[in-house]
Parts: structure tokens; C-alpha cells; sequence
């Protein structure tokens, strides 16, 4: 039930709102005519847009407040995952569709779906380091901009293929994984967020300033797709080879992901997470633990740095802003922190999603901003929030 | 007998304070020592110097694991110390809140495995066989605290004399000699200080491991400890039994002030 101090609370609100928006939604100024014209109308829009969203928004609130207490079911999937009778059917069904999906939908959904599974590479390597190890990283884009420079620059200069960079930008992204992770040894939480944003912004500027080896703010185009040793293949035949090479990624990166987190390394992300001291004292190496957790982070991030310029075949410095560190951010926090499957709903809502919205264009950022919002209220875990592992032990063994 | 922790001119300071002034501490082999003194005295302190979470400004910190040579804790990470062999609580419960019972007790095995990295990944037969036997010790040391109904509970969930109890299961799961134990019945009621009572006399006489608490529960300290170590302003001003310290004057003005000598 609604009560009578939230319908006082809406229509104060309600009222607020007019003023707020009477420059933007009633007062218009017609330029040519030089005249002023008010849209009187639009105060009653707004004031009853207003009163209900907020009334539902304190209603909603309140119901999720209510069941916090009783609740401590575990996410849909999850419970579909357990489930021995639905694990096959409902793997299977997602198998098939990801096998299907680029010959049924025009070459554009391949596209965009690409673009999304590189993010779920991102987004399941930056939870290492976020979500389990709770390092804040601002500056993630570090290392995809390693990944997709160091196959762009290799392809360039000494023409070598792909699939030879494809391991090799993962040894690297670790390599500066480490490198990276040892300055920063010492800070955490927000001083840690500042000193790797940093890092994200000294990336960009460098190889927007240093020509002769980047090519600067030109990029660097022509970059080859992966090579599909002698067969001829058209634009569209490309686009799903790149789809399945990025669907094998996004698989092995699942597969490897899941196996670190219930490790005994995973153990110790999360220790280091939940309680630093409580994880030194426990005889965890802190340094050790820190270091795995961006080294391993960054490795995912030089694979889809390569898979990323294989399929735009151009890069350039703007495509490695703080903007993007952002987004495989919120790929992790709006995904669920700690969740792999969270971290794939993630990339494919926050990265499909703007595409498809597209229909209205205007509001695209709007109503994605709102989205955002809205999950971090209700559901602040993220969309699938993390569930431990359990394990069974028979009592009589021995 | 040589003793198993041997703790010499500990100084600790903090800018111009002074938090433990010159303290000598030994404890032997098997035995339940406290370490009491009224709030602010310094006790913690003490529990992070010698687990090296602090580095103490002075002093010497030996020890002599039954059966092994002596060796400096001076200058060793908190990891290491925990490797030698001290395990450690904590007074505000400091447990992993996004971990399951069993998890954070594995967690005190961490530092007796050896996976890697691409242990992890890989996981060979070996790994498997390492990580299956950290479950099933990890169980096994459930079971004897009396927490196996938790196992794959959310640490968070569980009663509060509960989660201190896993504090201890997942000290001991790291296989140390000396237990140091912060606090242990704070906030605890009279059955669950007694369980906690009878926990660390089991634990003394089957688990191999000595025990070293602070406490407030007077009551609870005098019946389990053999020897009591009292500290006021960062100094040792006693120590010895609990009928020494009860009708030592020293402790008596400490914790009742001047004119208590009459109460």
C-alpha cells in the first residue's frame, strides 16, 4: 500500500520538478521570430510524470527494504546452473543460439554481438582485479591498448599474424600486468583508483605524442582479421570467423575464470578483498596475491586488445580513453562484482543495449543512464550477484 | 626447556607515545598464558608487534618451535610469521564476509598448500588431490569446533559466538604452535564463555598448541590460565599465577586505582 506520506512526498516532488524543468520543458525560444512561446501544457506532463515515477520509485524502494529480511534465495540462473535437470537443456540452449546467431541475424548484429563478447573478455579479466581481489583499477584500458597496439604495430612492421600475437599479447598484458602492479603495491581503494587512472591516461597520451612509433593520433590502419590460413573469405564470412574466434575466447576465458575463483589463489583474491589484515594474518602473501591479481587481470585484456583490432582493422589512441576503462567498470559493478555470469549479463546489456537503442536516439543516453541508476538501487549486488561454492564432505570417509 | 615464544625489551612507540615500554614476555610449551592489564594498557599492541602487523620500534622476538631451532620474528612479513607458526584473532571479529565457513577456514590452510597459478588453471591430479584434502581438513577442523551444521553458510550469517569461534577454527587451520587469541569471549554470554572455556583446554591438550590470551573476563582468565602477564601503560608491572596476581597490590592499584587497597 501507498501512504500518505509518500503521496506528500510525490507531489512536493511533483512540484519541485516544474521548476526544475521550466526552462527546458515549457519556456521555448523560437530564434527567427525572436518571440517567446510557453507550452503551458507540458507543466501537466511533467507534474504527473513526476508524482507517479516518484510514487512508484518509494514503492518499489520500500517493497525490496521489506524483503531484504526474509530473502536469501539464490539468482534464477545460478539455481538453473545447480539444478542437474536444467544444467544440460539450458547450456545447450544458450549453445545453439550463440552457433546460429550470426547465420540468422544480419552481418550489423554480428557486429555489434562481437563487440559485445570482446567486453565480456574485458569484463570477466577487470573482475579479477575489482571484483575479487577488490583493487579499484581506473586505468584497465592499459592494457587492451597493449593488446591491440602490440598486434597492430607487430602486423605492421614485421607482418606477424595473429594467431603468433594472439599468446603473445596475453604474455605481455601480464608482463605489464606486473609491472604496473608493483608501484601501486602499497595504496588501495580510492588513492589506488587515482594512481591507475593514471596509468590509463599515460598510455593514451603517449601514444597520441610518440609518432614515430605509434603513428600518433593517425593510427595505424590496414590491420589484417586473423588470418584464416588460405581460405578466401568475403566481408561478411569474416565477421563470423572473427564471431566464433571471440566465441572460443569468451569461452576459455569462462573456463579459466571460473577454475581461478574456486582456487586456492581465487580464495586468497577474496581474503585480500574482505579483510587485508585479517589475510596477512592468515598467512597470505599480500604482494604475491596483488601482483596474480593484475597480472592475470591484464591477460585477458591483451587477448581482446588483439581480437579488437583484428576486427576494426584501425585503431587509434582515442579508441583507449578513461571512457573506456569506465564502461568495462560498469560491465563489472552493474554485472555483479565477484560473478562471472553476472560480469556476461553485464557486457551484453551495457554494450548491446545503447546499440538497440538506437531507435531513439535522442533519449539513448538517457534512458541507459537511468537504467544504471536504477540497478545500483534495487539490486546494488549487480544483476546476478555472486554466489560461493559450495562443498560436500561424506562424514564416514576416511 | 627453552620457551616457545621469547619476547625481550619490546618497544613499541608511536610518535611520542609510548605504547609497550621494554616488555619481557616467555611462554613455554603447553601452557595457557594471559595477557591482561585495564583498557589501553597496550595488549594488542603486543599481539600486532609480535605478528609483525607492526614493527616494533625495539626489542627482540624469538622463537622456538617444539622441535626446531630458535629464529628472529624481527623484520619477518605477517605472512611468514603465520608460516613459523603463530596464528592470531582478532578482538573486533575479522572474518571474510564474502566467503563460506568452509572457504575462510581454507583460508587458514592457504599458506600448507602449494597450487599456483596454473595449478588453477590446469588443475592436475595433483592439485585436485592438494585442494580435495584442504576441504576435507578444513571439515575435519570444523567438526571439532563445532561448526560443521555451518559449513557452507555465508560467513556473515552466523551468530556472533559462532563467528568468533570460526576466528579460532580458522587460526588453528594454519597448523601453528602458539595461539594468540584477542579478546576471545568479548561480547559472548555465560554458556558461550563457558563452551569458549572448555574449547581452549581442548585445544591445549589436543591440538598440540599453546595458548596466549587477552581477555577481560576475569573469571574465564583465572581458571584457565597457568600463568597471567599483566601490563599497565605499555610496562609489565606482573606476573605469575592467578592467586600471585589476585593479591598482587601492583595489579589491584592498576585496575581499582589508589584507594582500593581497602576494597
Amino acid at each position: 500500500m501507498i501512504t500518505k506520506n509518500e503521496i506528500k512526498q510525490s507531489f512536493f516532488l511533483s512540484i519541485w520538478t516544474i521548476i526544475l524543468t521550466f526552462p527546458l520543458m515549457v519556456v521555448k525560444v523560437n530564434t527567427i521570430k525572436n518571440i517567446v512561446i510557453f507550452r503551458w501544457w507540458n507543466i501537466l506532463y511533467v507534474a504527473v510524470g513526476a508524482f507517479f515515477a516518484s510514487l512508484a520509485w518509494n514503492y518499489f524502494l520500500r517493497r525490496k527494504n521489506e524483503g531484504k529480511k526474509t530473502k536469501d534465495s539464490i539468482p534464477v540462473v545460478h539455481r538453473l546452473l545447480q539444478n542437474h535437470k536444467f544444467r544440460l537443456p539450458f547450456l545447450a540452449t544458450i549453445g545453439v543460439i550463440a552457433l546460429i546467431y550470426p547465420f540468422v541475424t544480419p552481418m550489423y548484429h554480428t557486429s555489434i554481438m562481437i563487440s559485445a563478447l570482446v567486453y565480456v573478455v574485458l569484463g570477466l579479466g577487470l573482475n579479477i582485479v575489482v571484483g575479487l581481489a577488490g583493487l579499484l583499477d581506473l586505468g584497465y584500458v592499459f592494457f587492451y591498448a597493449i593488446g591491440a597496439y602490440a598486434y597492430a604495430l607487430l602486423n605492421l612492421h614485421y607482418g606477424v599474424s595473429f594467431w603468433v600475437v594472439l599468446p603473445l599479447s596475453a604474455l605481455l598484458g601480464a608482463l605489464f600486468g606486473t609491472l604496473l602492479g608493483y608501484p601501486v603495491l602499497r595504496l588501495r581503494g580510492d588513492y589506488l583508483a587515482i594512481v591507475t587512472l593514471g596509468f590509463g591516461e599515460i598510455i593514451r597520451i603517449v601514444l597520441e605524442n610518440w609518432v614515430d612509433f605509434s603513428n600518433g593520433p593517425r593510427g595505424i590502419g590496414n590491420i589484417p582479421g586473423p588470418s584464416s590460413f588460405g581460405i578466401e573469405l568475403n566481408q561478411h564470412q569474416s565477421v563470423i570467423y572473427i564471431y566464433f574466434i571471440i566465441i572460443t575466447i569468451c569461452l576459455v576465458t569462462i573456463f579459466f575464470v571460473q577454475r581461478l575463483e574456486n582456487s586456492r589463489i581465487g580464495r586468497a583474491w577474496i581474503a585480500l578483498r574482505d579483510d587485508e589484515i585479517a589475510c596477512q594474518a592468515m598467512g597470505i602473501d599480500k604482494t604475491k596475491t596483488k601482483l596474480t591479481a593484475f597480472a592475470l587481470g591484464a591477460t585477458w585484456a591483451g587477448l581482446a586488445g588483439v581480437i579488437f583490432a583484428a576486427k576494426t582493422s584501425y585503431i587509434n589512441p582515442m579508441s583507449f580513453t578513461i571512457w573506456e576503462s569506465i564502461t568495462i567498470l560498469c560491465v563489472v559493478v552493474i554485472g555483479g562484482m565477484g560473478s562471472a555470469i553476472g560480469v556476461i549479463a553485464g557486457a551484453l546489456v551495457l554494450i548491446l543495449l545503447p546499440e538497440y537503442l538506437r531507435a531513439v536516439a535522442e533519449y539513448r543516453m538517457l534512458v541507459f543512464g537511468a537504467l544504471q541508476v536504477i540497478v545500483m538501487v534495487f539490486k546494488p549486488e549487480g544483476l546476478i550477484e555472486a554466489v560461493r561454492k559450495t562443498y560436500k564432505y561424506e562424514k564416514n570417509k576416511e | 626447556m627453552e620457551p616457545i615464544l621469547n619476547v625481550k625489551n619490546l618497544t613499541m612507540k608511536f610518535g611520542g607515545l609510548t605504547a609497550l615500554d621494554s616488555i619481557d614476555i616467555s611462554i613455554k610449551q603447553g601452557e595457557i598464558a594471559a595477557l591482561i592489564g585495564p583498557n589501553g594498557a597496550g595488549k594488542t599492541t603486543f599481539f600486532n608487534c609480535i605478528t609483525s602487523i607492526y614493527e616494533p620500534t625495539e626489542g627482540n622476538i624469538q622463537i622456538t618451535p617444539p622441535g626446531q631451532p630458535t629464529e628472529s620474528l624481527n623484520g619477518l612479513k605477517p605472512n611468514i610469521v603465520t608460516e613459523k607458526g603463530l596464528a592470531r584473532t582478532f578482538q573486533n571479529i575479522r572474518l571474510f564476509h564474502g566467503m563460506t565457513v568452509l572457504e575462510n577456514v581454507m583460508i587458514g590452510r592457504h599458506c600448507r598448500l602449494n597450487s599456483g597459478i596454473l595449478g588453477a588453471m590446469l588443475q592436475p591430479k595433483s592439485q585436485q588431490r592438494e585442494e580435495q584434502k584442504a576441504v576435507d581438513d578444513s571439515y575435519k577442523i570444523l567438526e571439532k569446533i563445532g561448526l560443521d551444521q555451518y559449513v557452507n553458510e555465508m560467513a556473515i550469517n552466523l551468530p556472533y559466538g559462532a563467528q568468533r569461534r570460526l576466528e579460532i577454527a580458522r587460526a588453528l587451520a594454519t597448523d601453528p604452535f602458539l595461539l594468540l587469541l584477542d579478546e576471545p569471549a568479548a561480547g559472548m554470554n555465560p554458556q558461550e564463555t563457558k563452551e569458549l572455556d572448555d574449547l581452549i583446554i581442548w585445544l591445549r591438550d589436543n591440538e598440540n598448541v599453546s595458548i596466549l590470551l587477552i581477555e577481560h573476563d576475569m573469571k574465564l582468565v583465572m581458571s584457565l590460565s597457568d600463568n597471567i602477564h599483566v601490563v599497565d601503560y605499555g610496562k609489565k608491572i606482573a606476573e605469575g599465577t592467578a592467586d600471585e596476581i589476585k593479591n598482587n597490590p601492583l595489579v589491584i592499584k592498576a585496575y581499582l586505582g589508589d584507594d582500593a587497597e581497602d576494597a
